[in-house]
């Protein structure tokens, strides 16, 4: 800004403007993977210090509980992406649970497909609101959060009725393993590589970034913004009511106190892994990362037997803190340079 | 239901509807309840269930008092139902040096979690529901390590009074809910300070450049919100008779957005309305209440719930259009 060109400051400038693009990508990388680098720090210092954080079945472990929340971060990451943002998450895993326990007496497909059905329904309703009316997403979401555990509460007389699977074979898939890793892993380990495809390569995930970076740029540019929104909606719900299924898969029944508080949950995960809620930016990569790193803390938490398991919430606070102002701290020395 | 009178009537009065419903919507649909329920509803129309829905309501509109400043500011706070869970394990730790002194460590413990909030957002510059994530979810955790996880009877009678005592046959719990309004109404309107609050809420670069302390008047926002919180987790120890971390505020940052919502209070920020916020929670009481007297489950209570909140939100948005 301060060049004022005179006759010898090409040379200057273009020195400047390397200097500045060596800081932006730099900062633009420790932003991006700074979750996966604290979270490798972690583990070393984990495996260093913890003899049973070393075992294969710990990490497999580890793993198989974060498969459902990956699945709803791996959905949030879509939705906070195009500057939204999803609260109805955690009722429609509880919601998607108790459907595929209920469905499992009509056979395995059933089970996977009546949450599908019914918790995409409700995403296409969100994202059909909010791109059409332009109301809040988080108003929506947040009464689409009341309207799924009303549903969930409905169909299982206030929540006192808990389905048991029916179905031997949904609860293998749920408990099975393949190469000593739980089928979940698996599933979700596929999910996530297709939709870091999806949001890296695709004309959709282009249109996802741009749409959250500016809407009205978007829309000049020709990019579809309202089918867009609707569809990142979808693939919220989608997500959030297979993660219900698995998760019931595993128990072997549709618990209906689970998932209070976890869209925020997710949305911490999400943020830590280096997206903005302000859309336009962030990667998959990162979220696994968050997620991951969130899961890896719980463990170590359980394994210290005397500190109290309460202390979890605490440092995932902090953690969650630490991260974010490290975040904003980067991100304007990168507007800066 | 407006639609047959915006059909009969000239442009002007449909006009006129579209600017009232808004504005007033929320206090009709609470007058059309009472009505209903005074008619149809048994036992709806006496003084022990005005008095119940009150207790009931009193924390709920003393956190949305202070959940509506920050919307005003264009903000959010998450962290309101882990404040109420930290003045509520702090009660039970500090009631055996007097009740005075039990009270001001629950404040401070608002004002503490206030601050940091507020300096976040405002001098960080991290976006308001970032910031108030992280107390939201680190501040429970805490409030349980704080109460060992315990739940603790309190019987101390001083401090009980403040939860089921009366005071010229009203409840003590309602005589504060009702001086908080009175008091934030008074600020957000007469006081420089809501001046200043609104007009950070309504174009935050433009009150830069005039030269208001923005960042003192956001982070004094979010004291002021913590605080309403922590005595919100006070009263409410007091009328359950007992402390639970892990139970006291749970999900009423839900509730009180939702009562300032269908209140009016546009979450774009730069406007509060402190009345449509109490109109706001009372009106979701009401709907529970009615449909509790009527055998309703919870369940349905919730989509209806839901439904309300989407009407009021679609009503209100048609007006900024205009």
């Amino acid at each position: 800004m301060t060049n004022v060109s005179g006759p010898e400051t090409p040379a200057i400038v273009a020195e400047d403007v390397r200097k500045a693009e060596r800081t932006d990508r730099i900062v633009g990388t420790v932003q991006r993977q700074g979750a996966l680098a604290v979270l490798v720090v972690v583990v070393l210092i984990a495996l260093a210090t913890f003899p049973n954080f070393r075992s294969f079945d710990n990490a497999a472990t580890i793993l198989v509980a974060a498969a459902p929340p990956m699945l709803i971060a791996l959905g949030m990451t879509f939705v906070i992406i195009t500057g939204g943002i999803d609260l109805s998450v955690g009722s429609l895993y509880v919601l998607g649970g108790v459907l595929a326990a209920w469905a499992s007496q009509y056979g395995v497909l059933a089970a996977f497909l009546l949450p599908l059905a019914v918790c995409g329904a409700i995403g296409l309703a969100n994202g059909v609101i909010i791109a059409y009316t332009r109301m809040a997403p988080f108003i929506v979401t947040l009464a689409a959060l009341l309207g799924a555990r009303g549903l969930m509460r409905a169909i299982s007389s206030e929540g006192s009725e808990t389905y048991l699977v029916q179905s031997d074979a949904f609860r293998k898939l749920g408990n099975g393993s393949f190469l000593d890793i739980g089928y979940q892993v698996w599933l979700v380990a596929a999910l996530v590589l297709i939709g870091i495809v999806v949001l890296a390569r695709s004309r959709f995930g282009a249109s996802v970034y741009a749409v959250g970076g500016s809407e009205d740029a978007a829309s000049l540019m020709g990019v579809p913004v309202r089918r867009t929104k609707v569809w990142v909606y979808v693939l919220s719900g989608l997500l959030a009511g297979l993660a219900g299924a698995i998760n019931a898969a595993k128990l072997g029944s549709g618990v209906t106190v689970l998932g209070v508080g976890m869209e925020l949950d997710a949305i911490a995960a999400v943020v830590i892994g280096g997206t903005l809620l302000t859309g336009g930016a962030g990667t998959i990569a990162g979220t696994i990362a968050g997620v991951l790193l969130l899961g890896v803390i719980q463990n170590l938490i359980n394994q210290v037997g005397n500190l109290n398991s309460n202390w979890q919430q605490v440092i995932s606070g902090a953690f969650l803190a630490l991260v974010v102002v490290v975040q904003t701290y980067l991100a304007r020395l990168r507007r800066v340079t | 239901m407006s639609t047959e009178t915006m059909a009969t009537r000239p442009v002007v009065d449909a006009a006129r509807i579209r600017a009232w419903l808004p504005k007033y919507g929320v206090y009709a649909a609470i007058v059309l309840l009472v009505v209903y329920n005074i008619f149809f509803t048994p036992y709806f129309a006496t003084w022990s269930n005005l008095r119940i829905q009150l207790i009931q309501v009193a924390p709920i509109v003393i956190v949305a008092l202070g959940m509506a400043l920050v919307i005003g500011t264009e903000g959010i706070d998450l962290s309101v139902g882990s404040v109420m869970a930290l003045a509520a394990a702090f009660i039970p730790l500090y009631l055996g040096y007097g009740v005075v002194a039990a009270i001001l460590v629950a404040l401070l413990a608002g004002v503490a979690v206030g601050l940091i909030n507020g300096i976040l957002v405002a001098r960080v510059g991290l976006q308001p529901i970032v910031a108030t994530l992280a107390l939201f979810v680190g501040g429970r955790g805490l409030a349980v390590v704080i109460s060992e996880g315990k739940l603790v009877d309190i019987r101390n009678a001083d401090f009980l009074y403040l939860g089921s005592g009366d005071l010229l046959g009203i409840p003590v719990l309602v005589w504060i809910a009702a001086l908080m309004v009175l008091v934030v109404g008074f600020v957000v309107r007469r006081t420089v300070f809501g001046r200043r609050l609104l007009a950070i809420g309504g174009n935050r670069p433009a009150a830069e450049l005039a030269g208001l302390p923005v960042k003192r008047v956001l982070i004094t926002v979010y004291v002021v919100c913590a605080v309403l919180a922590s005595i919100a987790g006070l009263l409410s120890v007091a009328r359950i008779q007992s402390s639970d971390a892990s139970s006291v505020g749970l999900l009423i940052e839900l509730s009180a957005i939702t009562a300032v919502v269908v209140g009016g209070t546009p979450l774009t920020g730069g406007k509060v309305r402190v009345l449509g916020t109490v109109a706001g929670a009372l009106l979701m009481q009401l709907v529970i209440a009615t449909m509790i007297k009527h055998n309703l489950q919870p369940s349905t209570t919730e989509m209806v719930q839901a439904v309300i909140i989407l009407i009021a939100v679609y009503v209100a948005r048609e007006r900024k259009t205009r």
